[in-house]
């Protein structure tokens, strides 16, 4: 099958956009309750646009930033896409630089970010941050474990939500495979049993001639 | 997704266990031998986002290239005239400075300014390092793309026979990246000590040497300062102890580097 075809599949099968979101969702609020910190982030690598995209917030800014752009290849969680490597930066509030960009994009400055790339199979699909974690609690090699985990986590539920978007557009194109998969689509949403007996008196037909 | 172990990133607080050398090996091999009162004035090239010429923390920078793709999608090498938009790279320079201050730094940047860790950019970065004759190579980055494995292996293991030590950040989620795991290059993990020249050999590889990567204060765009933890880090103490080392005894090849390093390494018993 091809990548759209069990995009499909997933689609019409498994969950949906909503349920992915809620997905991500839950994984921003338990790591900035973990880490006792004042906000938490998922960004999504739009490759097309070679840009950031905030696609589940925690804590500041989280009523505004989803759907929020910036270049990928710049700021802290930047860094950590283009190396594939996991970071850790304090102190950022005394760079001056750092902080306009920071307030022009989002409004808000933290003074550290936590930032893990999130790694599925061959791709980076996008970063998760941590800002301002508690200052009681020190940020040292067995806290980048816990959150290489969550990032495991997350950069699975990523690509599930881009799985299901995929199956949506893949539902509004053209060909076999979006035609059965709308046709699967309606008669989820069909009271009798019509629809599916036709399909099945369909699917013998075709058996019959082969 | 891999179904390899996922291999030790850094090192639990508490020092490593530790690693037995040969008694004759032990005594004749020390750190006062391996890096006494050197400087480390060899060549040094990071590959990375580039490197901000004239950072109090970094110094001159010998050379800057930058790898570009041209208008018909054709890898090039071009001088660079951005330095570094990103900051990891100066980040990395001015650890290896810290350690070797009489070090020549090269840059080549194959990160930032639009690019986001393409392999074939990355490959072309470090073809261009190796053919540079440069002594010590730090790569603070990886690539997760398999089809540029076996490229970037050979290109290791050209570095390795031609005596350029390659040192590359180690990686602990759960996914295969590359260089870090070839032996032909060294590979670094954290530990949380303060000390830059701690460093410990691990009993249990693929993961080779664990340095400071914790808390590090690193050269930041605009001439300040950070505070930083992550393998990034990590790696660049060892290419700036390497650089010691082959300041000191240029005749060693790469895999006497590394057995220079695991035998004076912190946990090695007997280290002095």
């Amino acid at each position: 099958m091809s990548d759209e075809q069990s995009a499909a599949a997933a689609g019409v099968l498994g969950g949906d956009e909503e349920t992915f979101r809620a997905l991500l969702q839950s994984i921003v609020d338990v790591a900035r309750a973990i880490f006792g910190a004042q906000a938490s982030s998922i960004f999504l690598y739009d490759e097309d646009a070679d840009e950031l995209v905030f696609e589940a917030v925690s804590g500041e800014g989280g009523d505004t930033l989803v759907g929020t752009r910036f270049p990928s290849s710049t700021g802290i969680a930047g860094f950590a896409l283009v190396t594939r490597q996991p970071l850790v930066v304090d102190d950022l509030s005394n760079d001056p630089r750092f902080s306009r960009e920071r307030a022009a994009s989002t409004g808000y400055v933290p003074n550290s970010i936590v930032a893990s790339p999130l790694l599925h199979d061959e791709r980076a699909l996008g970063v998760l941050s941590v800002l301002d974690r508690a200052e009681d609690r020190p940020f040292g090699v067995a806290e980048l474990e816990l959150l290489s985990r969550f990032s495991t986590q997350a950069a699975i539920g990523l690509d599930l939500l881009l799985r299901a978007r995929r199956a949506r557009s893949a539902l509004a194109g053209e060909g076999t495979p979006a035609l059965v998969a709308r046709v699967a689509s309606l008669l989820d949403e069909e009271d009798g049993d019509e629809g599916m007996r036709l399909l099945e008196a369909l699917e013998r037909l075709l058996l019959s001639r082969r | 997704m891999s179904t390899r172990p996922v291999p030790a990133w850094s090192l639990p607080p508490g020092d490593a266990p530790a690693v037995e050398a040969p008694g004759p090996w032990r005594e004749a091999l020390t750190r006062q031998w391996a890096i006494g009162d050197s400087r480390g004035a060899v060549d040094v090239c990071i590959v990375d986002s580039g490197i901000e010429a004239g950072h109090p923390l970094v110094g001159p920078v010998a050379s800057a290239r930058a790898v570009a793709r041209g208008e018909d999608g054709s890898v090039q090498i071009v001088e660079d005239e951005l330095g570094d938009v990103v900051g990891h790279g100066t980040a990395c320079a001015g650890i290896v400075r810290s350690l070797a201050p009489d070090c020549r730094l090269h840059s080549v940047r194959v990160l930032g300014a639009g690019n986001t860790g393409a392999g074939d950019l990355i490959l072309a970065g470090l073809r261009h390092a190796i053919d540079s004759g440069h002594r010590v190579i730090n790569l603070s980055l990886s690539t997760t793309k398999r089809r540029f494995a076996e490229e970037l292996h050979e290109l290791a293991d050209d570095a390795y026979f031609k005596g350029t030590v390659i040192v590359a950040s180690a990686h602990n989620l759960p996914v295969d990246s590359y260089p870090w795991r070839f032996s032909s290059v060294i590979s670094v993990g954290s530990h949380e000590r303060p000390d830059p020249l701690t460093w410990y050999a691990n009993p249990d590889p693929p993961v080779e040497l664990f340095a400071r990567g914790v808390d590090v204060d690193v050269a930041w765009l605009g001439g300040g300062t950070l505070r930083c933890t992550g393998n990034s880090f990590a790696a660049p103490h060892v290419a700036g102890i390497s650089a010691l080392v082959l300041a000191k005894h240029p005749e060693l090849t790469p895999y006497q580097v590394k057995t220079v390093l695991r035998l004076t390494a912190t946990n090695t018993e007997g280290t002095p």
